[in-house]
């Protein structure tokens, strides 16, 4: 018998190696159209009109699509997963540049691309906001007019925490220290664009649409309430994706253009957008401009955090987060540590960039709360001349606190925080190093050493606290086990690369006794699976790996009864232990799930009200969420002289509970360090003050190779979840969480030498060199 | 325009455009999807494939400039259902997640070895530079690159 949890290769990799993954692009349907969307290169301007006519007589073109169109079909808006709503193709305004706003249909998508510049649109640009920080001014240019009785860019205000309580300890202090910070718009950016295969069946009124959704049968749900058909004539299909990192989650307009041309044309219409227009228009991430103070005694006892943030989201709110949490779950801002007080105030306003907020592997903004608090624990050591790393241990919350209600009242499940650092700093071999860093800085080397510890919150729900637009964040699951003993488990989550064809098998093999690969998943299609929020905000373990232990355990109970049938024993004296049902004391006698299943298809007698075979669902809703956490430590050699920055080793410790399979999960903590030193050294979507897009292209939007990683050191503690069935909590995230603050405390700490406390993201040579001169600047905008 | 190009041993005649870039004749035309389109400005390696012996990136060579050539993609990697070892070698080393950059990664990873069969971390890291990767933070593709430089004649592979 296999053991389930273990290193495992994965059962995806044989298509994939062989380069005959399905993603969408590589659907290709008979007779199917092509489209391509026009887009504004205005950042905010009046659309005086649209002339398609030259167009439309392009003999390969089939249909050109205008927010009229969509007008006359109540289309023209849709709503975002935050409560607003966002054009489709503008009828009124653009409103950021590459805001779509109209839609060509030919035969190839060459013809398209060329019918695009056959259509004529005047424009009369307006003054445009692209700077957060004047979008409240009383003269800033109104984004959304289209909303009655508005008059400012506001959004909402939000906070958490008690202010009175936090005030009152900052008052008190010994120490207090105060930073502005940016987490400056970075963009997800998967090596596959979004796109969509829309097949209407004009006869049978099915609308069939292959899509690059991480959120299937979110994304069904949400066309219904849409385009009004019903939902049961809605098969949603998310084929191999590549790659998602929270871009995946929205709905675009492009998606709702392919299904309306579709309909028009009785054809199917495929669209995929290309790299500037994923860059430009689709989900962004972060964009916060925080403040953040520590209150603290003068031995470095971390006493409360108080944080001011100004969130930009750009021309609409398509922020995708669960309803109560506008600003996410930054409420975890708190992080590592055990305060008396803590405060946050969230504003948000509209600004004339794309739409979106929170995409990005960020765990709701957690990223930017850890960010936040691990930046500030090294501004106080900073100015308490501490070593970092030894602040850390002073104020960590000790083992026995756990389960620990954090002072914004969010309930830590599990953790052994010194545990996990000290692995750390053994692993980097600390003491080590920062004799090395004196030693290198009296050559005039510039060495850093970056300490980061943070604690994620992941796995929505509950779903009594979390929904989408009214939907409750749990999901479904089915078992089914066939008569010659193996399974297909059919989930609702939706992967993106994390390997659920071969985990979530595991979880199966590990809780039958059958071999994992007797066991096939089942996943990426709404009329083949169970309703479920998908994947994202690393929930697919916590919760659908949750719903699949459960599910498995009731396929065990129902073989229970069958086996004390086969046994003619009472089920009560039954016990389960290596794959087997037996009489207790007799193991010899002992039934595997595949013998039970065939007899609970056979002509077995069954006792009364047991109906045979072994199939099983369930709905998982997650108690609470789950908290991984991890402790990392990045070293950096920066240039003086061209203010480039190396980074030379990256340790990271994890904790994520119990490892269902550690080669995945190692496999997504690399990405997620990967991500971390992008975002921290290159990533950024700037734009000039008119609002133009200077972050357009990969040529622009810089992502780190082979050659800016390092080779990753990989620790591990274990403390299992005490609510999920099997111990485990996510990973997704949480190195895209936790490696940001881990690169800019080396990098801040190689330049103590020039008393730098900060500077912003992304350190590129030119930033960390003016932050050397003592200038560091704005990296939101362009410089100036 | 008539093309002539010979794809993975088979020679392919077909009326193309002549702005029709390579990347789409072998996805389109030939139908041949292992190789796929990410950027558009040559950066990030998705559609790379071999033109003549040589990796290059195919959504920045028309179809055009391969007629009478011969181009290799990653269907033709693995021979007579023998995967190759630098396919082998993803799937030991955990080499791949989505799976989107892979061919193209893979591709220039049998290059290297072509020429170098026992390359350094560094070598492979510099070679591998002109591609990106989302998801595996490259660790694990300088793995697998290692370890089909230590399998040349491949390995039959754990379960599955």
């Amino acid at each position: 018998m296999t053991a389930g949890f273990g290193r495992m290769l994965r059962k995806e990799d044989q298509r994939f190696v062989r380069g005959q993954g399905t993603y969408v692009d590589d659907v290709h349907l008979p007779g199917m159209l092509y489209g391509a969307v026009l887009r504004s290169p205005h950042p905010h301007a009046r659309i005086v009109s649209i002339d398609t006519v030259a167009a439309e007589a392009h003999p390969k073109v089939k249909a050109v699509i205008t927010g009229e169109t969509l007008q006359r079909r109540d289309l023209a808006w849709m709503p975002t997963l935050a409560g607003d709503r966002q054009a489709v193709l503008a009828t009124d305004k653009v409103r950021f540049q590459g805001q779509e706003v109209a839609f060509v249909v030919a035969e190839d998508h060459y013809a398209a691309r060329d019918a695009l510049e056959l259509i004529d649109v005047e424009y009369e640009p307006l003054p445009a906001v692209a700077d957060a920080r004047r979008a409240l001014d009383p003269d800033a240019p109104l984004v959304r007019d289209d909303i009655t009785n508005t008059t400012s860019n506001h959004i909402f205000d939000w906070e958490s925490g008690d202010a009175e309580r936090t005030d009152q300890v900052f008052r008190d202090a010994e120490v207090t220290v105060s930073q502005d910070m940016l987490y400056p718009r970075v963009h997800p950016a998967p090596l596959e664009t979004c796109g969509i295969v829309a097949d209407f069946n004009q006869v049978s009124g099915k609308l069939t649409v292959w899509a690059t959704s991480q959120a299937p049968h979110a994304h069904r749900t949400l066309y219904s309430m849409v385009s009004g058909l019903p939902e049961h004539k809605i098969r949603v299909i998310s084929p191999d994706i590549g790659g998602g990192f929270g871009n995946k989650v929205p709905i675009y307009p492009g998606y709702l253009c392919a299904i309306t041309a579709s309909m028009i044309t009785g054809r199917p219409v495929k669209w995929m957008e290309d790299r500037s227009e994923n860059l430009m228009s689709t989900c962004f991430a972060r964009d916060f401009h925080m403040r953040g103070e520590l209150a603290a005694s003068r031995d470095g006892k971390i006493r409360a955090v108080r944080v001011t943030v100004l969130a930009d989201h750009g021309a609409f709110n398509g922020a995708a987060q669960p309803t109560k949490y506008p600003a996410g779950f930054f409420g975890v801002f708190t992080g590592s540590y055990d305060l008396e007080a803590a405060h946050c105030q969230v504003t948000a306003v509209y600004t004339n960039k794309a739409p979106g907020g929170v995409a990005y592997s960020c765990s709701f903004r957690i990223t930017e709360a850890v960010y936040l608090v691990e930046r500030m624990v090294d501004v106080l050591a900073f100015e308490l001349n501490l070593d970092p790393a030894e602040l850390r241990m002073r104020n960590l919350l000790r083992p026995e606190q756990f389960p620990y209600t954090c002072q914004t009242g969010w309930t830590y499940d599990s953790g052994d925080y010194p545990r996990t650092l000290r692995l750390a700093m053994e692993m980097a071999g600390y003491e080590d190093l920062r004799k090395e860093q004196e030693a290198e800085r009296a050559r005039g080397h510039l060495t850093g050493i970056g300490v980061s510890f943070f604690t994620e919150a992941v796995g929505a729900g509950p779903r009594k606290h979390m929904d989408i637009l009214g939907i409750g964040m749990a999901d479904g699951v089915e078992l089914r086990v066939h008569p010659t003993g193996t399974a297909v488990l059919r989930i609702s989550v939706q992967t993106q690369g994390q390997g659920h064809e071969t985990t979530f098998a595991q979880i199966v093999a590990e809780e039958l006794g059958l071999s994992p690969d007797d066991v096939e998943v089942v996943h990426g299609d709404t009329d083949q699976t169970p309703f479920g929020l998908g994947t994202y905000g690393s929930r697919s373990t916590p919760v659908s790996g949750a719903a699949t232990a459960i599910v498995a355990r009731k396929v065990r109970e129902r073989a229970r009864i069958v086996a004390a049938a086969m046994l003619e024993a009472d089920p009560d004296d039954l016990v389960w232990d290596q794959g087997r049902w037996f009489v207790k004391g007799d193991p010899d006698s002992g039934k595997t799930i595949a013998e039970i299943s065939w007899a609970a298809h056979s002509n077995l007698e069954l006792p009364d009200g047991i109906e045979g075979q072994l199939d099983a669902t369930c709905v998982y809703n997650p108690p609470n969420l789950t908290y991984p956490f991890g402790a990392y430590i990045c070293v950096v050699d920066v240039d003086p002289g061209t203010g480039k920055v190396d980074v030379r080793r990256f340790i990271a410790v994890d904790d994520c509970g119990v490892r269902i399979n550690p080669m995945i999960v190692e496999g997504q903590v690399h990405g997620g360090l990967a991500d971390g030193i992008g975002m921290a050294l290159m990533e950024s979507i700037a734009f000039d003050s008119d609002g133009n897009c200077l972050g357009g292209s990969f040529m622009d939007y810089l992502l780190p190779t082979s050659l800016e990683c390092p080779s990753w050191e990989l620790g591990a503690t274990v403390t299992p979840s005490p609510h999920h069935p099997i111990g485990a909590k996510g990973v997704g995230e949480s190195a895209t969480v936790g490696s940001p603050p881990a690169v800019v405390n080396a990098v801040i700490d190689a330049l103590r030498p020039y008393g730098v406390r900060h500077a912003d993201m992304p350190l590129t040579p030119a930033q960390v060199w003016r932050a050397i001169q003592g200038r560091p600047f704005r990296t939101d905008l362009a410089i100036s | 325009m008539r093309v002539a190009v010979t794809v993975n041993g088979t020679e392919y005649a077909r009326d193309v455009e002549p702005r029709l870039l390579l990347i789409h004749f072998l996805r389109d035309e030939l139908g041949l999807t292992g190789s796929h389109w990410g950027c558009d400005t040559s950066n990030c390696g998705t559609c790379v494939v071999w033109l003549d012996e040589t990796p290059v990136k195919a959504c920045t060579v028309l179809a055009a400039m391969a007629d009478g050539r011969i181009v290799r993609t990653v269907e033709d990697l693995a021979r007579n259902g023998q995967l190759d070892p630098v396919q082998q070698g993803f799937i030991e080393c955990h080499g791949l997640q989505c799976g989107f950059c892979t061919p193209g990664m893979m591709m220039t990873a049998r290059w290297l070895l072509d020429r170098n069969p026992d390359p350094a971390e560094a070598e492979i890291r510099e070679v591998l530079s002109g591609l990106l990767c989302r998801c595996t933070g490259y660790e694990n593709i300088v793995r697998s690159v290692r370890w089909a430089a230590q399998h040349p004649a491949g390995h039959p592979g754990e379960s599955p």
